[in-house]
């Protein structure tokens, strides 16, 4: 049995990191993120990254980290507005950017993950997502092709993970997580807690092992974006 | 008297049905939450993941793992319920979701929708928004009936990109309600007070029907 635990992110990504690489990055937003194994591809200085991964951070925290030191060269992404070094970089020309609808990007990881190379779908039948793109009919509707997207590495965050590489996520810190794990020639997980194989009941695992090729513990700051509220919680007993 | 966003919100949600599962788009429609009719439930979905969105949580009991698709932190209820981005757009894509309160730049008169994108501008990407239009199974539009500089945005046709084609049934403005049933045009079911037939048709690009 091969040991998939590292002891630190950058020692999780030895080895696998080469110019020109493609890289999906779990999370929504800066929820469910992978912080720590994204700022050691930083550290790495890899260059002429293809990041996949549904938004593109904030300034300074995120994938927003390689994109200030323009390690990026290609984002696929649904969603880019939290990110002004993002937009700078776009509209100067430095950067290329796919936008995917996201539903139509979670498939395609989920296709290429599941060894499927294409699908039809009806989302952005005429619109200029359409372009291009091969076009069928299916009981009197119209739909168009999209292809099954994998990648080089996939950069995973979960809330807990055995030594064999199962895993379990958390609230809505799962998102595209799960999918994105089955698409990377190599996964690499970070995990809140490290658990041995054995704790989890077999029924609540959303992730097996066999998708998880390396796996750390690392402690992750977990910023939110926009924190709201409805106010102070009422102190019991008032009306 | 024109509509304010509340009002408007509040209109929307007279739509909503007991049993419905329902996924509300960012601004006014998030509002529509507030005024949900007693004894009618329903069921929230956010599409980054969860069904059976709970309100904000009380100061100091924010979790960052728990946020709703416009970024805020929210919490659970008893019924909620957590799935991946693939499972989360399988329900909206494969027509399992009931209804979806979205906003809009422009609308169309044969129901197309514009609203995420305008040339020479910053484009920030369509999120979910092309997903859903094409994918659940009826689309209401809360919008302002004019642009700032006063111009309709319920026209004939869409000027901007579009985000989806013949998906929108109803269309909520400040000046009143325009509903569409299959593949016909929009009329007039309802106007806001004091708001005149005339006005509407004035500030309305669209071809509408009484």
């Amino acid at each position: 049995m091969t040991e998939k635990i590292y002891s630190s992110a950058s020692e999780a990504l030895e080895g696998l990191t080469f110019d020109g690489m493609s890289v999906m990055a779990g999370g929504f937003g800066l929820c469910g993120i992978p912080e720590n194994l994204i700022s050691a591809l930083r550290d790495s200085g890899v260059q002429n990254i293809t990041a996949i991964s549904n938004n593109a951070g904030v300034d300074g925290f995120g994938l927003g980290l390689l994109l200030e030191t323009r390690q990026i060269k290609k984002m696929i992404s649904s969603y880019v507005g939290e990110n002004k070094e993002f937009e700078r970089q776009y509209l100067a020309g430095e950067l290329e950017l796919e936008f995917n609808p996201q539903g139509t990007m979670a498939e395609r990881i989920r296709a290429g993950g599941a060894g499927i190379p294409g699908f039809y779908t009806k989302t952005g039948v005429g619109t200029v997502i359409a372009e291009g793109k091969p076009v069928r009919e299916f009981n009197d509707e119209t739909y168009i092709m999209e292809t099954g997207l994998t990648c080089d590495v996939a950069l995973i965050k979960a809330w807990r993970g055995d030594t064999q590489g199962n895993l379990q996520f958390k609230d809505t810190a799962r998102n595209f997580n799960p999918i994105m794990a089955t698409a990377g020639k190599v996964t690499i997980v970070e995990v809140d807690e490290l658990v041995e194989v054995g704790t989890f009941d077999p029924n609540f695992i959303h992730t097996p092992g066999i998708y998880v090729q390396r796996l750390v513990q690392a402690k992750c700051e977990k910023r939110i974006e926009k924190v709201t509220t409805r106010g102070p919680r009422p102190v019991e007993g008032d009306a | 008297m024109a509509w304010t966003r509340d009002e408007m919100a509040r209109r929307a949600a007279q739509e909503l049905k007991d049993g419905f599962y329902v996924n509300l788009g960012i601004g006014i429609p998030t509002l529509v939450a507030n005024y949900i009719p007693d004894g009618v439930d329903v069921t929230l979905q956010s599409e980054n993941g969860m069904l059976g969105m709970g309100p904000f949580p009380f100061d100091g009991e924010e979790n960052p793992d728990l946020i709703n698709a416009g970024k805020q932190t929210i919490t659970a209820l008893r019924r909620s319920s957590y799935f991946n981005s693939a499972d989360s757009f399988a329900m909206i894509r494969g027509g399992h979701i009931d209804l979806s309160i979205l906003g809009a730049m422009e609308i169309s008169e044969n129901g197309d929708i514009a609203n995420w994108m305008i040339p020479g501008k910053m484009v920030k990407g369509m999120g979910g928004a092309m997903d859903l239009v094409a994918g659940v199974k009826r689309c209401i539009v809360t919008m302002d009936h004019t642009n700032r500089a006063g111009a309709s945005k319920f026209l004939k046709s869409c000027t901007l990109p579009l985000t989806g084609q013949n998906c929108i049934a109803m269309v909520i403005t400040d000046l009143g309600v325009f509903a569409r049933e299959g593949n016909e045009g929009f009329r007039v079911k309802e106007l806001a007070p004091d708001v005149t037939l005339d006005e509407v048709r004035a500030k309305t690009e669209a071809e509408l029907t009484t």
